[in-house]
């Protein structure tokens, strides 16, 4: 074994928001385009069933249609006029609703077809067993195939690197232009169907069948082929279903008592009725606010395999994060050596640097370079040197050098328990530098040595390993406790290191000196109290607790397995992100439930227009009700279906883009949003419905 | 309106105030709060409560699923109507029947029978003229205790469902229904009738009294004094918000409201047990803030249509007006639109009684609602239509109100952005679905019977113009939300109606109360979410207008075209 | 179902001893202690005149002739049935019920001798709601109260003071209504013939 210095790859730039590939603004020309086209093609029934509410509008949309034309040849034109125009205007309310939902799915569809282009079939090298070499189309791979990738090609299915390391080109599904590296081993094994390796060779191991890899699986999930509707929209669904009921029977218990009163009235009168009060805003938008809920986080490159899991997120009570990566940055970095009283610093230094030779981690190439810059520490080539690799065990690391000299490093604890079973003295004067350091929120690692296997172990001292939390964290994590998300961090630092980060970052909690079982009872734990937990995770150890978490977000760069067991994942493996998944969840409920209230409040109006108009002809008296002063009975009826209508295409953008979101406690929130969405909901359709009247009057086609 | 009127209203709301909390923690111990399932008055109750158990071969320890829960309360009523129905059917050739009173015609006797089962009380009949006092007794006054029981031992299974987490048993309905009866209710109706007698309520066991009158230049020269042991049924008839009275004047009568003593009393033990099991479920669920907001909603729409029905009937009918008819107030008289009503009560002391009886689900009346101002009418009816939930009805009217908070909060809690829960228990699919049906429930026992009588001839039997519309309107809200008080006018013994509005009534009851618990067995299974600022919190005023915002937006979206043609049109042609 | 019918037997039983507790113990006791504690008013507040019961202090009676003061219009059985409490029920646009007011505002003016315009007290032409109401309002009884002076032979205030006796304030000052007992101030009448 040689100790060299290993040259990695830079830590990566501060990222700049790059957008997924084919994402659209909003009303991208093409886009809308084609919604249009698809709103007319989901007005077959059978597509139409699946939305009751806005199955009932169609069926009135055909029955007044059917109406009109019946009447045609013995109506008055007046009559005829205004059959006309109500029907129109119903089926205009489906289209519009129609149109919500194909525009929601076109951005999507738009993205789908990117990434298609980047699954065209490509010729593999298949690696046989015997060692020769044979060409296989991509789409007849199958798993256990081992491919040979070299720089320039795309890698033909997804796998994971059994041999070599390259760097590779992701964007095609992050939209990442900065290469990563892949290699054998380890975390950062797993490559993807579809992206190009760049440079050098490696040998992937196929894990998924072709139809069925992850680039099949995002066409899909973008696409919202096999969508199917999340908890929460099925329990909104279950109420507007009966507040439609309730509605219908209003509705048709009303003729009888218009009847009664000597006032019947016509089916039309009685089918605009029912659709201006049956919950058509909120129906004929709701699928459209789901889709879009999706295609958000897919905006922020992350990809959720249910939108279940989407609405979990927004359920989340409590995060947990690891502390590398998202609460501080990736690496710890070596201060300082602090050596025992009758060790000199070099010595320590010398010490730290050749525990540290064969150790890949930023943090033992951190002690190295101290040691090389701060100390002029040279590297002693040692072509039999023998690492001692760092296990859970003994949660050491260190060196055999030829000479017969063996230098450890390790946490305190951990290496005390070792020194002293070994028979040797651990100097106490260590253990308040230790504490002083975890205190600090630093990591302390002492470093000890001895000389040939058969010496007592020596103490060389400890080494400072600063950890730096990044910038806004703190303000991110008092937005998340004021929406009353609990955060947890989880570390494998020892208590008092953990808690001074905690106290840092400011989160709410943390697990410190965590194992994958730690982590595991932790959710089951935090799961038990009733509360819902997001993570993120990228190993493969990862993967139960990824599984067992409400929410489980993957990194991209993680292994297979955590990809697997998640049920999210994050194409920019930015731990960070898990915070913004919470986000989007939460504003998914808030755009239904706001919707929804603006939707119910909104008939409170439409009565006040129709009721009025329905009977003002027979009982003029009742004409005391119609406070708007809308002009006629039929301009009045006329102008609440078309602010029914209007007002489904009015609200596509809120739709699609989500009631504002902020960062606040729930009762602020409810606050504002039942002032605007409620209050609002009852008034504005009295202006608009006013408005509309004052319009169709001008027009003069109903009088 | 005069000031003593409303000083009145204070004092009723005083004595609420000061027996409303005593009453929920003895029954919040009585429904098994304390840790060791003791409560006051073991010593005495445990006893007569294990006889009891032993006699009806309960087995009082073992806990019921919701479904079995439901079941031994449908059980309950099946036997119950049977043998109503049997009572009324034979009543003629039974004993202790002092007034002669024949047997009661089949239909005639199912629509009673599970009237009084459904702690609607609904009476086609009039009281006096058609039941038994063997009836009155052993039928109606035992009903009025058990149908009272049986919608409390509802709420206490809802509430478990609540409080408990990832449980499967919502308690036993026998234990409940029993505990009941023998704790609370047995106790404060003896308490009442005692005070019932003492101010003029009869009680006795004979028939009617022959007066010879004093005016002897009358055509009739004789009076009948009733008579009956019926001060104890007045007691439960207000304490388990019944409503049904022995006599067809119902608390207009002298005999079961006396003087304004006992009017206000009256109102005070019809409201009692609804306020104070509202105050139970705060220390149930430990937070007694959640209580108070449900309190306050239930007593805030309470004022505004008791304030509202006594300002319509005190302003008067202006069509009396013109008839030379003096309805204002004075030193010498309390005015208002006397038409049905008593004097000793006056106007005020009408619509201090009207909002309360239909708020509960208790449909006593202390004057006639058929002859109220067209507003002063519609208020009672719309307090119905509201479901019952200000207070409503003994325990049915708590279900009603979590059931509104449960939408409030599925509706909101969605707009704070977390998957909607109430006291720690997500609302779901399963729960909302249970919750569509019971909303729809009411509704649909009320308006296809109300729309098909305003169109069929045969069930004509109401006054002409927007009023008729009104009393069918009315009579049928009325049973669908089990209160049974009437715009009595409507002859409402014919076949049509007997039929129509036992189903009613059954619709009314059962397809509420079989979702409230099927609700209470959802959430048992489920876990505690803790509360965090992310919760929508559930105990604010602004939670409060939510609820009441959904009850009434709801309940006015549902009903507002009809009653624009009764009530409203009505009041415009006034 | 099956699970129904298992619940059937515990619901017959108890709905047998349940009924022998609320149906029977209940009232049985509560007529002990009422006809104990509280006789006359357990049996209805009757009033008796020479051994002879004549009415009920709480129910009101029909009196037609001028020397009696008229109680209000009533809707029970022929007028005063104690069997049959009612009130009319008629709504209050219904034209029956605004003529019947009408025939009765005329004839309260007629026996009273007041003039076409005069104003007469609610109560005199509404119905009650039991239709046995006892009281009438003060307002109602001083405008009678010349005439049953005159009937009998009286001075108007000897009749005057008696219907201020026979007047039941609101009871604890505020609760419900003044009214004059009709029955009771009528018996007086008698009373002070004799």
């Amino acid at each position: 074994m040689t100790a060299t210095l290993q040259q990695t790859p830079e830590p990566r730039a501060p990222k700049v928001r790059t957008k997924a590939p084919g994402s659209k603004s909003i009303f991208d020309p093409a886009i809308v385009k084609t919604a249009s086209v698809d709103s007319l093609k989901k007005l077959n029934p059978r597509t139409m069933m699946r939305n009751p509410v806005m199955f009932i509008v169609e069926v009135g949309s055909v029955l007044t249609t059917y109406l009109f034309i019946r009447d045609l040849s013995d109506a008055t034109s007046k009559q005829n006029w205004f059959a006309g125009l109500v029907a129109a205007w119903l089926w205009f309310t489906v289209l519009f609703a129609n149109f919500a939902e194909a525009m929601a799915e076109g951005r999507g569809k738009a993205q789908a077809a990117a990434l298609r282009k980047t699954r065209a079939d490509t010729i593999a090298t298949i690696k046989m067993p015997d060692g020769t070499t044979t060409q296989k189309a991509s789409s007849a791979l199958q798993v256990d195939d081992l491919c040979i990738v070299i720089a320039g090609e795309i890698i033909p299915g997804d796998g994971e690197v059994v041999e070599g390391i390259a760097t590779v080109d992701e964007s095609a599904i992050t939209g990442e232009s900065a290469p990563v590296i892949r290699e054998s081993g380890g975390d950062r094994s797993a490559v993807t169907g579809g992206t190009r390796v760049l440079s050098d060779r490696i040998v992937v191991r196929i894990t998924a069948k072709p139809g069925e890899t992850f680039l099949d699986r995002m066409i899909a999930l973008v696409e919202g082929a096999n969508r199917q509707k999340t908890p929460n929209e099925i329990a909104l669904s279950i109420l507007l279903a009966g507040l439609t009921i309730l509605f219908l029977l209003a509705v048709t218990t009303l003729q009888p008592f218009a009847i009664y009163s000597g006032a019947p009235q016509s089916i039309i009168v009685l089918i605009a009725l029912l659709v201006c009060l049956i919950p058509t805003t909120i129906g004929g938008l709701l699928s459209a606010i789901g889709i879009a809920g999706m295609d958000r986080l897919v905006q922020r490159n992350v990809l959720a395999m249910s939108g279940r899991a989407v609405e979990a997120a927004g359920d989340c009570t409590t995060l947990l994060l690891d502390k590398t990566g998202t609460i501080t940055y990736g690496s710890r970095q070596a201060s300082e050596f602090i050596p025992v009283t009758g060790v000199s610093a070099s010595d320590l230094a010398e010490g730290a640097l050749v525990s540290s030779l064969a150790d890949e981690t930023p943090e033992g190439r951190s002690i190295v370079e101290l040691g090389l810059h701060d100390f002029g520490l040279t590297i002693v080539e040692d072509a039999n040197a023998v690492l001692v690799p760092f296990t859970a065990q003994t949660r050491m690391s260190g060196m055999d050098m030829s000479s017969g000299r063996q230098v450890r490093k390790g946490a305190a604890d951990s290496v005390r328990r070792f020194v002293e079973a070994e028979g040797g003295s651990f100097p106490l004067e260590v253990l308040p530098v230790v504490e002083r350091v975890s205190k600090d929120g630093a990591t302390p690692l002492v470093v000890i040595d001895r000389s040939t296997p058969a010496a007592p172990w020596r103490v060389l001292g400890v080494i400072r390993l600063k950890d730096t939390v990044k910038a806004g964290m703190r303000e991110r994590f008092d937005q998340m406790r004021a929406m009353g998300i609990r955060t947890i961090m989880i570390t494998g630092d020892n208590p008092l290191t953990a808690a001074a980060i905690a106290d840092e970052a400011g989160v709410d909690g943390f697990l410190a000196e965590a194992t994958p079982e730690d982590k595991m009872a932790l959710i089951k734990r935090e799961q038990a109290g009733g509360n819902l937990v997001a993570m993120t995770g990228d190993g493969t150890n990862d993967a139960p607790a990824l599984a067992q978490a409400d929410v489980g977000v993957a990194m991209n760069t993680g292994t297979q397995a955590a990809k697997e067991a998640g049920n999210m994942v994050d194409l920019d493996s930015n731990p960070t992100k898990l915070i913004e998944i919470v986000e989007v969840g939460k504003q998914l409920l808030i755009t239904r439930g706001s919707l929804t209230t603006f939707s119910i409040a909104n008939d409170v109006a439409k009565y006040f227009a129709i009721i009025p108009a329905m009977f003002s002809g027979v009982l003029p008296v009742l004409n005391r009700l119609n406070v708007m002063k809308l002009d006629s009975p039929r301009s009045a009826i006329l102008s609440a279906v078309i602010f029914n209508a209007l007002i489904i295409i009015i609200l596509v953008p809120l739709a699609l883009r989500g009631v504002k979101f902020r960062a606040e406690a729930a009762s602020l929130v409810l606050r504002r949003n039942l002032l605007v969405y409620r209050v609002g909901g009852i008034i504005a359709p009295f202006i608009g419905i006013k408005l509309i009247d004052l319009l169709v009057t001008v027009t003069g086609v109903v009088k | 309106m005069s000031w003593q009127a409303i000083v009145q209203g204070l004092v009723l709301i005083a004595m609420l105030a000061v027996a409303v909390p005593p009453l929920g923690k003895y029954m919040a111990a009585v429904y098994g709060v304390r840790a060791d399932g003791s409560a006051p008055g073991d010593r005495f109750f445990g006893p007569v409560e294990r006889f009891i158990y032993r006699l009806c071969r309960i087995d009082h320890k073992r806990e019921q699923r919701w479904n079995v829960y439901a079941l031994s309360l449908v059980a309950f009523s099946v036997m119950s109507v049977l043998f109503l129905y049997a009572l009324l059917r034979l009543q003629g050739s039974l004993f202790f029947n002092p007034t002669d009173r024949q047997s009661v015609s089949p239909m005639g006797s199912f629509n009673a029978a599970i009237s009084f089962v459904t702690n609607t009380n609904w009476q086609w009949f009039s009281g006096e003229a058609a039941i038994s006092h063997l009836s009155q007794m052993i039928g109606f006054t035992v009903q009025n205790f058990v149908s009272a029981a049986a919608g409390m031992a509802v709420v206490v299974g809802l509430i478990r469902g609540i409080t408990r987490k990832r449980s499967r048993t919502i308690g036993n309905f026998w234990v409940d229904l029993t505990r009941t009866v023998v704790r609370i209710l047995l106790p404060l109706a003896l308490v009442f009738t005692v005070v019932l007698i003492s101010q003029g309520a009869v009680q006795n066991l004979h028939g009617n009294t022959t007066a010879t009158t004093i005016d002897k230049t009358t055509q009739v020269t004789t009076q009948a004094i009733p008579g009956g042991p019926f001060a104890s049924q007045e007691a439960i008839k207000e304490l388990g918000t019944n409503g049904g009275g022995p006599y067809n004047a119902n608390s207009a009568h002298p005999f079961e409201n006396p003087n304004p003593v006992t009017n206000i009393l009256e109102i005070f033990s019809l409201l009692l047990i609804p306020l104070s099991l509202v105050s139970m479920f705060g220390r149930l669920v430990g937070d007694r803030r959640q209580a108070r907001i449900l309190l306050a909603v239930m007593v805030g729409i309470l004022m505004v249509f008791t304030v509202f029905t006594m300002l319509a009937e005190q302003n008067g009918n202006p069509k009396l007006t013109t008839a030379g008819v003096d309805q204002s107030i004075s030193t010498t008289q309390s005015g208002g639109n006397m038409e049905g009503k008593e004097l000793r009560f006056g106007a005020a002391g009408c619509g201090l009684f009207a909002a309360p009886t239909t708020g509960t689900s208790t449909g006593a009346v202390n004057c006639m609602h058929d002859s109220f101002t067209p507003l002063g009418g519609m208020a009672p009816m719309m307090h119905m239509m509201l479901g019952e939930i200000s207070p409503g009805g003994v325990g049915v009217g708590l279900v009603g109100v979590l059931i509104m908070a449960l939408l409030a909060v599925f509706i909101a809690g969605l707009m704070v952005g977390r998957t909607p829960e109430y006291l720690g228990k997500k609302i779901q699919a399963a729960e909302m679905k249970l919750v569509a049906i019971y909303i729809l429930a009411m509704p649909f026992a009320m308006k296809p019977f109300a729309a098909a009588s305003a169109v069929l001839k045969s069930a004509n039997t109401y006054q002409s113009g927007p009023h008729g519309l009104s009393e069918i309107l009315y009579n049928f809200a009325s049973t669908a939300n089990n209160n049974g008080s009437a715009f009595a006018y409507q002859g409402t013994g014919t076949q049509w109606y007997t039929t129509t509005q036992g189903l009613s009534m059954l619709m009314g009851r059962f397809l509420t109360i079989i979702p409230a618990l099927a609700i209470g067995g959802a959430l048992v299974r489920k876990p505690k979410v803790p509360a965090t600022v992310g919760t929508m919190p559930t105990h604010t005023a602004l939670f409060g207008f939510l609820v009441a915002g959904v009850a009434i937006i709801v309940a006015g979206l549902t009903f507002f075209p009809a009653l624009a043609l009764g009530p409203i049109l009505e009041h415009f042609s006034l | 179902m099956r699970a129904l019918i298992r619940q059937l037997r515990p619901a017959f039983l108890a709905v047998l001893v349940l009924t022998l507790v609320c149906g029977v113990a209940y009232p049985l006791l509560s007529t002990l202690i009422g006809q104990v504690a509280f006789h006359n008013k357990a049996d209805g507040s009757l009033i008796k005149r020479d051994g002879v019961v004549v009415g009920s202090k709480l129910i009101g009676q029909s009196f037609t002739a001028p020397q009696y003061f008229h109680p209000r219009p009533s809707a029970a059985g022929a007028g005063y049935d104690g069997s049959a409490s009612s009130g009319s029920n008629l709504g209050p646009t219904n034209p029956d019920f605004l003529k019947s007011v009408s025939d009765r505002v005329a004839a309260y003016r007629a026996e009273n001798g007041l003039g076409a315009d005069a104003l007469v007290p609610v109560d005199a032409v509404t119905a009650s709601g039991s239709g046995l109401d006892p009281n009438i309002a003060v307002a109602n009884a001083r405008l009678q109260t010349p005439r049953v002076a005159k009937a009998r032979g009286l001075d108007v205030a000897v009749v005057t003071k008696l219907v201020d006796k026979y007047t039941d304030g609101r009871k604890l000052w505020v609760l419900g209504e003044p009214g004059v007992n009709v029955v009771e101030l009528n018996l007086a009448l008698d009373k002070l013939a004799a």
